[in-house]
């Protein structure tokens, strides 16, 4: 690595020694460019090495076309030409002099790998440090970050001194001190760009810093210098102490995540399974139902409002309600009212009513995954210096499955519908008296439980995949959550769902994935022996019948 | 028993959909059968329904050349469905009441080793056509997936090298089932063997279809920020890699950053997935489809036109079996039968021009030798090759780097006749 930095700082001062003007003439330039051609990786390097050295203002257009692959190489003649595109067709250009060129000759794609793109990334940068847009500006000085090329220690300091902004600036000082740490030989210039890095203390600085200490396989130290190796040393166990904080608000960040999954995926159930008291294996299908509706339901809006893309999800919801409800009501209308009080021929009618829609799904979508998108909104995350990764899509599911809960909960306590629905689960006999028709009830209440189990594969299609086995995934753990929490406690529902997902996310960095879901199951079932009726345990009359 | 009437009639419906899937067994007498055991149901359907396809193609293909030793081919299609036992169960359907002839399938290695005593004890054949961990050798069964030495090592080594990134610390994360665990004790011997230390090495392992990976890409960036460049060496099997590769994308680990290497992740895992934020992560295959050879561009021009969809991607095990049926329909050929043990001895050394412009041969081992290459994910959800053995690579079916393995040999020609063996079993003296 030290080798090749130092071959790569060789071809750049002698080019910068060759080019003494800014502008390149152009024979030059186009054999420059040529050798971007060349088949080998590490010429590639040097190639574009050498063109970045020019200094050329036309020098950026080439290397963003070569990271977005758009450079072709000319068979016959080996001619360097971009690809754009121009009233939707691929046009080729001269990339000096963007004439567009007729070619008969073969193309072959120049190719790139992830050492070249990280190289293309920081010259990019390094050549947009001066860009009008200072978001653009932040992007730079961290692409240069990464890359620490020397001879981009020059521009940097120029842009660094021109900077007006000084959110900018702090990203350039930090990119610079970077280069100066791994270039510069002057002890003190290095000891104070440590110190400058130690103002951030984000994972990437620390993994630089962590990069000095590292011993090498024969026991010496990649960093011969004592003073910096104290230096950095000093720096990463200052930011030590706070991330063991942050590690544990990470954890407890994504068990609250998982735990919001399992409430989704669990709060249909807690209805249907819960209020209800059906054995209802076919609840995991619902939750596929409703996956797929958000497929359909963006396959539509691609083809015919592609603009409203962003919004698909809010559309599905509905309808994920809608046919999941729908599918449930039949359900109820068509099987499962023939067989209240007879709960191990529910659970079979259930399964395989189950297996029946699985295979349908399979023969409507096909075998193979769907793709859902996701909107822009929910890509990416709240990255912070103490190293926190907050993802979107998961603080969206955290928030929209509270949100379920506590309109579900409305329409229990304040509604027309959820006192008749607690009325005829109370007393069947007492609610039909007064005028309830307990059938119409009862097949609006597995209809609600159905259709927020759509609900939930909406969210849940965002973050796993759209296959008919969707369902089946997550139906273990929807009654596992319902059973802990307390059958027919909604209440119970949330504080389980929730327990289990954080208890989950801080067994797992030390059992793994498979002894840390084993250990939960083995710790609810000795907890059910304990108290068989869950968390919360319903009281008085209705649960001795 | 009304209730149990109506289960019944939802099962005889769920088992009339299957049946509707499956070609009729029709007793036909002069045909040579083909069987097909590939899930079509069940959590692998995602990846072997496409295998199931293949195999229809090429018999289709074959029977409009006039079919194989003047009869016509037949291909007898079942559902193991993802279970593992039932492999073993449609295995023996397959060779004892349908009479096929051979039987190309399996996709897990799981399944692989159910199925495996059906046809050692019924002395069938087996065409696998899956990347896999290798350590066996099996007399009825030809490996035409890529062994440990055909993909994992030379990938590992690619990490290593100046161009790959130097990588000098190793996550290996794997689904929690036979492959996995096999490979990465290989790798991790390998490493060893480079004087890779064990604080370097971190190793972990997920249930099938898992979905929640926040905690794991979270540690892995926590590993790699100890300053030393990090590679990641992903075993992830089957869908739970969609949900693995979002969770890479959203806290914005770049390939550039830490690269991940996958051997289960092909163009038919991709095809599922928006692949803008992982361009440049990795796969080692012996096939990607963006291979520009006329050998590929005819074979993605016949299953485009046999699946009668120009979206569908093709992958590695798809070659596999290309090369496996066409192998088989020679070594027929010359043997002029279909006995299997007439067409063993036929198939060593038989050759056929792979999809990458090679030849690749059938050894005695019953392993390929075939060309390793490396790519990187593309926008297009297609790899860019960045590096490609010269020439062919043997498949080995022990591996060197576990040194109970490295002593065995599989050789199935004489003196050896034999799958396991520290001596020849024909000793000539």
């Amino acid at each position: 690595m030290r080798a090749a930095l130092r071959i790569i700082a060789l071809v750049i001062a002698a080019a910068l020694a060759s080019t003494a003007a800014a502008q390149t003439d152009d024979a030059t330039l186009t054999k420059l460019v040529a050798d971007l051609g060349q088949k080998s990786f590490s010429k590639k390097s040097k190639a574009i090495d050498a063109l970045f050295a020019t200094g050329d203002p036309r020098v950026a257009a080439i290397l963003e076309a070569m990271l977005s692959r758009n450079l072709y190489k000319q068979k016959s003649d080996n001619a360097i030409l971009v690809k754009t595109k121009k009233d939707g067709k691929s046009v080729y250009q001269n990339p000096l002099t963007k004439t567009a060129i007729e070619t008969t000759s073969k193309l072959k794609k120049v190719r790139i790998n992830n050492k070249l793109r990280k190289k293309l990334r920081g010259a990019i940068g390094s050549l947009s440090l001066q860009n009008k847009d200072p978001v653009k500006r932040i992007a730079a000085a961290d692409a240069v970050f990464k890359s620490r090329t020397k001879g981009m220690l020059a521009p940097l300091e120029a842009a660094l001194s021109s900077e007006p902004d000084d959110a900018v600036r702090d990203r350039m000082r930090r990119a610079l001190s970077a280069i100066q740490l791994v270039h510069k030989s002057d002890p003190e210039v290095r000891v104070a760009a440590v110190k400058t890095l130690g103002e951030f203390a984000d994972p990437e600085v620390r993994g630089l810093l962590n990069s000095l200490l590292v011993k090498r396989g024969d026991g010496s130290h990649a960093e011969a210098n004592v003073t910096i190796r104290a230096a950095a040393e000093e720096v990463l166990t200052a930011a030590e102490r706070s991330a063991a904080f942050w590690g544990t608000v990470q954890n407890l960040f994504q068990g609250i995540s998982l735990g919001s999954v399992l409430l989704l995926a669990a709060i249909g159930l807690a209805i249907t399974f819960g209020v209800m008291g059906v054995i209802n294996m076919a609840h995991g299908e619902m939750v596929m139902l409703g996956a797929y509706t958000t497929f359909v339901v963006q396959d539509i809006i691609r083809t015919t409002a592609p603009g409203l893309f962003d919004l698909s999800l809010f559309i599905a919801i509905p309808a994920a309600f809608l046919v999941a409800g729908a599918v449930g009501v039949a359900i109820e209308r068509g099987v499962i009212r023939f067989l209240y009080g007879r709960p191990l021929e529910t659970l079979l009618a259930t399964w395989g009513i189950s297996l029946v829609l699985q295979q349908f799904v399979r023969s409507v979508f096909g075998p193979t995954n769907r793709e859902v998108g996701t909107p822009s909104w929910m890509q990416g995350a709240i990255q912070t210096a103490e190293g926190l990764t907050l993802t979107y899509n998961r603080i969206a599911i955290i928030v929209f499955s509270l949100m379920v809960m506590g309109v579900l909960l409305l329409v229990l306590r304040r509604t027309w519908f959820g006192l008749q629905m607690r009325a005829v689960t109370q007393n069947r006999p007492m609610a039909s008296a007064m005028g309830i028709r307990t059938g119409w009830v009862d097949a609006m209440t597995f209809g609600l439980g159905s259709g927020i189990a759509g609900i939930a594969g909406v969210a849940l299609s965002q973050i796993d995949n759209v296959s008919p086995n969707l369902g089946q995934s997550y139906i273990i753990d929807s009654f596992l959550v319902v059973v802990f929490g307390g059958v027919g406690n909604l209440w119970g529902t949330l504080v389980g769902a929730l327990s289990l997902g954080v208890v989950n996310k801080f067994l797992e960095p030390y059992a793994g994935a498979v002894l840390g879901k084993i250990f939960v199951l083995v710790v609810v079932i000795l907890f059910i022996q304990k108290r068989p009726r869950g968390l919360f345990a319903l009281k008085g009359r209705a649960v001795e019948s | 028993m009304k209730p149990f009437g109506k289960v019944a009639r939802g099962l005889a419906i769920a088992g009339a959909t299957a049946g509707l899937m499956m070609t009729s067994a029709v007793q036909a007498a002069d045909t040579i059968k083909v069987g097909v055991l590939h899930s079509l149901s069940g959590t692998m359907a995602i990846s072997e329904t496409t295998l199931k396809d293949t195999v229809l193609m090429m018999v289709d293909d074959l029977n409009k050349k006039g079919g194989l030793l003047g009869k016509k081919v037949e291909a007898v299609v079942v559902d193991p469905a993802s279970n593992w036992p039932l492999f073993a169960e449609k295995a023996r359907e397959l060779i004892t009441a349908k009479k096929v002839d051979v039987v190309f399938g399996c996709w897990t290695s799981v399944s692989r080793k159910s199925v495996l005593p059906v046809f050692e004890e019924l002395n069938s054949m087996l065409f696998y056509p899956v990347q896999y961990e290798g350590e066996e050798s099996s007399r009825n069964v030809f490996y035409t997936g890529a062994a440990p030495n055909q993909q994992a090592i030379p990938a590992v080594e690619y990490l290593m090298s100046e161009d790959g990134g130097s990588a000098k610390r190793w996550v290996l994360l794997g689904t929690d089932y036979v492959y996995p665990r096999t490979t990465n004790k290989i790798l991790r011997a390998f490493l060893k063997s480079k004087s890779v230390k064990e604080e370097d090495i971190m190793e972990n392992y997920t249930p099938f279809g898992h979905s929640d990976w926040q905690t794991i890409v979270a540690e892995v960036k926590k590993f790699a920020g100890a300053g030393k460049k990090t590679a990641v060496v992903s075993t992830i099997n089957g869908d739970a890699n969609v949900p693995f590769y979002k969770e890479l994308a959203n806290q914005g680990i770049k390939a550039e950053d830490i690269p991940v290497v996958a051997f289960s992740v092909g163009e038919e895992e991709l095809a599922g997935l928006d692949t803008k934020p992982l361009v440049g992560h990795l796969a080692a295959w012996n096939y990607f489809m963006s291979v520009e050879t006329s050998e590929n561009e005819a074979f993605i021009k016949k299953w485009h036109a046999f699946i009668k969809d120009e979206k569908r991607v093709t992958n590695d095990p798809m070659e596999a079996h290309y090369i496996g049926f066409n192998m088989w329909v020679q070594a027929v050929k010359q043997a002029g039968t279909t006995d299997v043990d007439a067409v063993r001895q036929a198939m060593y050394g038989q050759k056929v021009k792979n999809l990458t412009g090679g030849i690749s041969v059938m050894n005695t081992n019953h392993h390929l030798s075939k060309p390793v290459l490396i790519g990187e994910v593309q926008e297009d959800g297609q790899f860019d090759t960045v590096w490609s053995t010269d020439g062919l690579v043997v498949g080995d079916a022990w591996s060197d780097y576990i040194p109970e393995s490295a002593k065995l040999t599989a050789d199935w020609t004489y003196p050896w006749v034999c799958g396991n063996c520290v001596k020849p079993n024909h000793m000539t003296n």
